[in-house]
């Protein structure tokens, strides 16, 4: 089976700005990959879950779709995260689906950081919301992330192109260097009950 | 196979009238139902435990003594009796009794409660929670089965010489399942002792009832039980049923929509789709029913979650009557193709008779050992049969 990448966006537009980054960042690390590691990239619009995700949270129901989002990210290489600029923060659709992940799906998973937002004076956004969040989850983090400006968009330098390509290759090399390892398997049946009754 | 309903003793207002049952009422409407459901032909009577409002049954076990003084055949269970934030001691002092005023018709289903504050209520934190639940069941086995009892451990005061009283009836511990969601320890710790697992199913996608109940059976073979369809499944289950379907859907959506837990949440159509509720015609609860074994594999037990979010006692007894007219039916799709190694769910009269064979086994066989090795000259034989 070919290794998966994986973009999650929040973006909430269509067209979104936000899943066009994540699929571009997806696109720069598969090519770079593509020599030694062929990976296919798949992408998760949390806007088609935002519903699922609130019946989760307050009925502990889990949707079909929802189960299977997750289980795509368990399965993983690597993850690319990417959400629009709210307040200065990420979404809460963005936060929701992270609450929500069973524990431990992220740690050890390479993921790549990238956010969007109206102008570059939310750039930080990276480096002072979304880093805490995976660092508390474990995650192996890329250190360089990508924030997208809507100026960014129409700039004919090319500076993001290539912030996306320097990206892309930097969270390459962590992929092929550390891929994200299947997440455990709880009714894998690998307890013993001895353990448990020894109080281990 | 049995078939009974189950009850966690919500109170909550009927959402038509607007009114609010009293915790009198709801406690005699578990009377009415119990009996009723005797009347219409089931199996089991399971009632929930809760410490906390807006729950009544503090005390299954003079509940379900009472309902026990008014029936005469039904099994009377429980949904669950926490086996975390209850004394072990006190477990088997009161299901003791309970099983000598049933003449037997009693069983447990154990489950750890998912209340955070009321485990200190109780001495106890809700983050030791599996671990009460393999300690204190650990010690809960020795008492019914031990006629002294040296114990320590890490939840309770040490226990010196102690000696359970009343003694379980005829020597034979009520027959204990373990009910639990998704925590797989609690599947393990079935599958350990060769108990019952229940799972509750209600809210949940058939495949995660599916993977619990699958580890249970692997693990069960694993510990030495039998093959894995040999062991001993039940499942909850929800339906609300009216001749016409259009209208049980019409009458229980009010329901529904605010309804504990899942309210304001998927809609009735979606919840549908993803969980084994049923509302519709006894036709179609039939058939939903009998795919459950397509999910889990031939079982044991099916009990259904009939008279919470705030229906109406008259309500509920009108299910139990329709339950009653399918049953004929549920019993005879649950047998249709039932490989004959699949056994029944054990009753306090087969568990006597499994504990007097092995009495008499053991009273035909020389006390003598082997006066080199100490042993019993059949510990390889028994090794042999058990491996």
């Amino acid at each position: 089976m070919t290794d998966t990448i994986v973009v999650i966006s929040a973006g909430v537009g269509t067209p979104s700005s936000s899943l066009l980054l994540g699929e571009q960042l997806g696109k720069a690390t598969q090519r770079v990959l593509a020599a030694c590691k062929p990976v296919e990239v798949v992408s998760i619009e949390l806007r088609t879950l935002a519903t699922d995700l609130a019946h989760q949270l307050t009925t502990h129901v889990p949707s079909a779709a929802l189960t299977e989002a997750y289980g795509t990210v368990g399965r993983a290489v690597g993850v690319i995260v990417v959400s629009p600029v709210f307040n200065a923060s990420y979404s809460g659709l963005f936060k929701m689906f992270f609450d929500l992940m069973d524990e431990g799906v992220m740690a050890g998973r390479p993921v790549l950081l990238a956010a969007t937002g109206g102008s570059a004076r939310h750039s930080l956004v990276i480096a002072t919301a979304m880093l805490p969040l995976f660092h508390y989850l474990k995650a192996a983090v890329t250190p360089t992330g990508v924030f997208a400006a809507t100026a960014d968009w129409g700039d004919s330098a090319g500076q993001l192109r290539s912030r996306i390509e320097s990206a892309g290759r930097e969270f390459a090399q962590l992929v092929a260097e550390h891929p994200g390892a299947p997440a455990h398997d709880e009714f894998g049946g690998d307890i013993d009950f001895a353990d448990l009754l020894r109080g281990a | 196979m049995q078939f009974g309903i189950f009850t966690v003793g919500d109170i909550t207002p009927d959402p038509i009238t607007g009114v609010t049952p009293t915790e009198h009422e709801r406690i005699k409407a578990a009377v009415a139902i119990a009996t009723k459901a005797e009347e219409v032909g089931l199996d089991v009577f399971a009632h929930g435990e809760h410490h906390n409002p807006p729950f009544h049954p503090s005390s299954p076990t003079t509940l379900l003594g009472y309902i026990a003084a008014k029936t005469e055949r039904i099994m009377l269970s429980t949904a669950t009796t926490l086996i975390t934030t209850n004394d072990p001691v006190k477990i088997a002092e009161d299901y003791s009794v309970l099983q000598h005023l049933a003449d037997g018709r009693v069983d447990l289903m154990l489950g750890r409660g998912n209340t955070g504050p009321v485990y200190p209520w109780f001495g106890k934190d809700i983050r030791d929670g599996i671990s009460l639940a393999v300690e204190n069941y650990a010690l809960l086995r020795r008492l019914w089965r031990e006629p002294v009892v040296d114990w320590e451990g890490r939840f309770r005061t040490p226990l010196q010489g102690f000696t359970l009283a009343p003694q379980p009836l005829d020597g034979v511990p009520p027959f204990v399942w373990h009910g639990s969601i998704r925590s797989p320890e609690i599947a393990e710790q079935a599958a350990f002792y060769g108990d019952g697992f229940f799972h509750n199913n209600i809210f949940w996608p058939q495949t995660h009832t599916r993977q619990m109940v699958n580890l249970y059976r692997r693990r069960w073979e694993h510990y030495g039980h039998g093959p894995a369809d040999t062991a001993i499944v039940g499942l909850g289950g929800q339906f609300f049923m009216r001749r016409n379907s259009q209208d049980a859907v019409n009458e229980f959506r009010p329901y529904f929509d605010v309804a504990p837990v899942y309210g304001h949440g998927p809609s009735l159509e979606e919840f549908m789709a993803q969980t084994p509720l049923t509302v519709g015609s006894p036709q179609q609860v039939i058939e939903r029913t009998l795919g459950f074994r397509n999910v889990v594999g031939d079982y044991q037990r099916q009990l259904f979650l009939i008279d919470h979010a705030g229906l109406p006692l008259k309500t509920v007894l009108e299910q139990l009557d329709l339950l009653g007219e399918i049953l004929p039916e549920l019993r005879k799709g649950f047998a249709e193709g039932r490989p004959a190694q699949v056994p029944e769910a054990p009753t306090h009269e087969s568990l006597v008779a499994v504990a007097q064979a092995e009495q008499a086994l053991a009273e035909s066989r020389p006390v003598a050992v082997d006066d080199v090795t100490g042993r019993s000259p059949y510990a390889s034989v028994e090794a042999g049969e058990t491996a």
